[in-house]
């Protein structure tokens, strides 16, 4: 068992991601968030975790995908980070996973764009492919473009 | 009491329970090797600081102690209850030369020879077996030195029945002896309890008691609850309004008043007095007035003006670099304060103190002073300002400059200071935290730099305000006044400088800032009604439009994430009375990028002018532009008004030229050129009007050109009180006169701006 991963899996426009179980802090459904004016799109905004204050960041944003229909409510996956706990909205939440590293390939060259660096590799599942995130540059956008 | 030797004493007792508890537990588990490594580690830091201090006893205990310990670390000898019996009468001893030393800060008359004997004998004995080494034996030799020193020594227990503890207890105090025999046979645990027990009674109000060391982490959570809890009690105030039960009013009256002392005593426990950090500074001062060949006595004033442990962390740098500049740079070397009558040793003083809910600390210094000339050569010469900006600026506007990136009078770069990253990082910093800094120096007398800080940062007032539908906080520490303009004054109350919005305020104007605009959110703010939020930036006032303004709520300050950290509008975010998070404004965050308070500080011109009292009249002439703004400019600089018909303007390249008392005079429309910001040809567009044009033939460094404006209007002398800071190039400054506000006309910069050659390129015969 010392070769299997356990991941955090989740859906955003329609593709399959994991983040490390081990940086999930917890999951919740959509709260009321305070926007940021003049913040990176990909800041969505603030929320209230039990008096912390969180920010919010689009995971589809962050990954350059399509933004989700207005009446498509998104979930928060808080995760650890450095700098304190981070939520990433993303559209639907999926089980935890092991999975055996056998599986787990790097992405081809092909892959470009901002995913190139926040997608590890993925895992061949039957049915689909298991794309997992590097949760710290995944949060750090920092080294994103600023407004 | 010495503080060196109260931190020492308050360490040491925390440090000897924690070594009673060690002791026990050893004799549970003899080979515990990280116990017995603390066991060492906590002798030996008594040892140490006991040398340093100059207790040769304490020491000398301590140090018997450890050797015996040094063995068991190694594993040479084995921990055996005659061992802890011995370790624990060590214990004891330097318990009661604390006591003693707390009481008469002397290790007191007591000689703990025997305990040093005792401990000794074991080394030597080492541990042939355990039950081997009876202390018996050996004490009586070394006993008759001390015979005052009553011992009650039990015999070594049965190796496998360590529970009832054999007690080797020498205590030469007569007080003690009859604890001494009381304890025949004790449990060594009892035996611990009771000795503690018995030395806690007379220490009742002792350092050790009256104090506590707490982790800051602990205290940081602490503040994190009561900042949840106020803000629960926020959310129940508000609840309250609605209801009418009065003992559930009286309750929540209660619990008002409780949250907000509570608030006050937890805020109280992060406080810290100024003089933790200064203490340092007498060093820093001494090392760099020798590393300078200079004489510096410094003084401090205020010490016990406590401030929030943040607010202290983060002035420390800032405060260092400034003692440091004024020892560096301030101060002189002895021979030239004496060639100046001054004492050779100069004076540099520190002073703390609270004023209106904030702390001022002044760093004083007899030095040289700020020579202006200086700074403004120095600031020429690296290209911070112009010479016509050099020759407008004050005195005082000169000195501010040392405030700007990139500047430094040092003649030459010493080790200490003078890198030229120096005061502009002070103020930013200071800035930071919501204090401002101030200079006033007189050359040849000495400067004084003031730094006003906020007592603490955590919980703040703030006016809660809306702004394209969402809430947001402002410091309260920056808000001036509040101003509604309904009805027809919300129509007429803000006038415009050309692009810029300006609000009347007692005869002064006030540049407006839209937040809505700022923040590039949607307006929301209800018509017909305008609401101005009087800001205090730096130096300056501004008006901020906001939507709504709700009421001042206690707020608790969280810091931003990285994420959103470089958006220098917000400073912060809390949560609100409804469980909302609320973004802090950061005012002057807000002002710099609204232009408010521009790159080049030119502070204090407005306060200045309204304060002079005899201001000079000057006589201006007024005139319209072509676009109808109204301006002005000097008459002194006007050599005549004329009026040319169309038909005479004549294109020379790409300006407009007129022949003019048989000169060729450049023109420059003044409407145009304000117009535009790139570069500018003079006009294009007369040929349509057969009217003639209006020139005023301006003279100025050593140039004659022709400004083409709209209309002449007047020519007026007033005391020019109200102006306010330019707001667009080629503009001086603002003021109102005869009821108009009116821009005054900066030539030579508006030429610059539009057209940098253009008295190079045009051919004048002067």
């Amino acid at each position: 068992m010392a070769d299997t991963h356990q991941y955090c899996t989740f859906y955003a426009a329609g593709l399959y991601f994991g983040l490390d179980v081990m940086h999930v802090q917890e999951i919740i459904r959509y709260q009321e968030m305070t926007r940021v004016p003049l913040a990176p799109p990909v800041v969505r905004g603030l929320i209230n975790l039990r008096g912390q204050i969180v920010t919010a960041l689009d995971l589809r944003r962050r990954l350059d995908l399509p933004d989700r229909r207005d009446d498509q409510l998104p979930v928060n996956i808080v995760v650890q980070t450095d700098d304190g706990a981070v939520s990433l909205l993303v559209d639907e939440i999926g089980d935890v996973l092991e999975v055996p590293e056998t599986d787990f390939e790097r992405p081809p060259d092909t892959l470009t764009g901002p995913s190139r660096d926040l997608i590890l590799g993925a895992y061949k599942l039957p049915h689909s492919l298991l794309l997992i995130l590097n949760t710290a540059k995944t949060v750090n956008i920092a080294a994103v473009g600023r407004i | 009491m010495n503080e060196v030797i109260r931190e020492f004493l308050l360490e040491t007792h925390e440090n000897l329970a924690q070594l009673d508890l060690d002791l026990v537990q050893l004799e549970r588990d003899p080979r515990g090797t990280e116990t017995i490594a603390r066991v060492f580690r906590t002798l030996h830091t008594v040892k140490g600081t006991a040398g340093f201090l100059g207790l040769p006893k304490l020491q000398a205990v301590a140090h018997a102690a450890e050797n015996l310990l040094t063995r068991l670390r190694s594993g040479e000898m084995v921990y055996t209850p005659v061992i802890a019996s011995a370790l624990l009468a060590a214990v004891d001893a330097v318990r009661k030369m604390l006591d003693a030393l707390e009481k008469t800060e002397t290790e007191g008359a007591d000689d703990f020879a025997a305990a040093i004997a005792t401990l000794e004998a074991l080394l030597v004995a080492g541990n042939a077996g355990p039950a081997h080494v009876p202390a018996p034996q050996v004490v009586p030799v070394v006993m008759p030195p001390v015979p005052a020193a009553p011992m009650v020594v039990s015999a070594p227990p049965p190796v496998e029945a360590p529970t009832p503890a054999p007690v080797i207890s020498v205590e030469p105090a007569p007080v003690v002896i009859e604890k001494s025999r009381s304890l025949n046979p004790p449990s060594l645990v009892s035996a611990v309890s009771t000795v503690s027990a018995e030395s806690a009674e007379p220490r009742s109000a002792a350092v050790s008691d009256s104090a506590l060391r707490v982790d800051v982490g602990l205290l940081d959570k602490l503040m994190t609850l009561v900042g949840e809890l106020v803000l629960a009690r926020n959310q129940i105030m508000q609840f309250s309004t609605t209801q009418e039960e009065s003992a559930f009013l009286g309750t929540v009256q209660r619990l008002n008043l409780l949250t907000t002392e509570l608030q006050a005593n937890v805020m109280k426990t992060r406080m810290q007095p100024i003089g933790n950090m200064w203490s340092k500074f007498p060093r820093v001062v001494r090392d760099l007035a020798v590393a300078c060949g200079k004489q510096v006595h410094l003084e401090m004033d205020g010490k016990e003006t406590e401030l929030d442990k943040t607010i202290v962390e983060a002035i420390r740098d800032p405060l260092t670099h400034l003692v440091r500049n004024a020892v560096d740079h301030g101060i002189e070397t002895p021979a030239e304060r004496i060639a100046k009558g001054k004492p050779a040793e100069g004076r540099l003083a520190l002073q703390a103190s609270h004023e209106g809910g904030k702390i001022i600390i002044k760093i004083v210094d007899d030095g040289r002073g700020i020579d202006p000339d200086r700074v403004r050569e120095k600031a020429l010469a690296v290209k911070l300002i112009t010479p016509e900006q050099a020759e407008r600026m004050s005195e005082r506007e000169i000195t501010e400059l040392i405030f700007l990136p990139g500047f430094s009078t040092a003649d030459k770069v010493t080790n200490f200071s003078g890198r030229g990253v120096g005061m502009d990082v002070v103020r930013t910093n200071v800035e930071k935290i919501g204090g401002t800094v101030d200079i006033d120096t007189q050359p040849g007398l000495g400067t004084t730099l003031k730094m006003k800080i906020p007592l603490t940062l955590a919980i703040i007032p703030a006016l809660t305000i809306t702004s394209g539908g969402d809430r947001y906080a402002i410091p309260q520490v920056s808000l001036l006044e509040l101003v509604r303009l309904e009805g027809e004054q919300a129509q007429q109350g803000i006038e415009w400088i050309h692009n810029a919005p300006v609000y009347r305020l007692r005869g002064n104007l006030l540049p407006l800032v839209y937040l809505n605009r700022e923040l590039q959110v949607a307006d929301t703010g209800v018509d017909g009604e305008v609401n101005i939020v009087i800001l205090q930036a730096d130096d300056r006032q501004f008006g901020l439009i906001v939507d709504a303004i709700h009421d001042t709520e206690e707020i608790v300050v969280k810091p931003l994430q990285k994420q959103i950290q470089g958006v220098t509008a917000f400073s912060g975010a809390t949560i609100m009375g409804d469980g909302r998070v609320a973004l802090i404004l950061d005012v002057l965050g807000l002002a710099h990028k609204a232009n408010v308070v521009s790159g080049l500080r030119e502070r204090g011109m407005v306060e200045k002018a309204a304060a002079t009292d005899a201001v000079p009249k000057e006589t201006v002439l007024l005139f319209a532009t072509r676009s109808g703004a109204h301006m002005a400019v000097p008459l002194s600089s006007v050599a005549r008004l004329e009026e040319f018909p169309r038909s005479e303007l004549e294109r020379v390249g790409s300006r407009y030229v007129v022949q003019y008392r048989g000169q060729i005079l450049p023109l420059l429309d003044v409407g145009k050129a304000l117009g535009r910001k790139k570069k500018t040809r003079s006009s294009a567009a007369h040929q349509k009007s057969s009217l003639p044009v209006q020139v005023i033939v301006y003279t100025g460094q050593g140039h004659v050109l022709g400004l083409i404006v709209g209309q002449i209007l007047d020519i007026v002398e007033e005391a020019i009180v109200t102006k306010s800071r330019a707001r667009r190039r080629g503009v001086l400054y603002t003021a109102v006169l005869q009821e108009k506000v009116t821009e005054f006309l900066d030539v030579e910069g508006l030429v610059q701006a539009v057209d940098p050659d253009f008295f190079d390129a045009t051919p004048v015969e002067v």
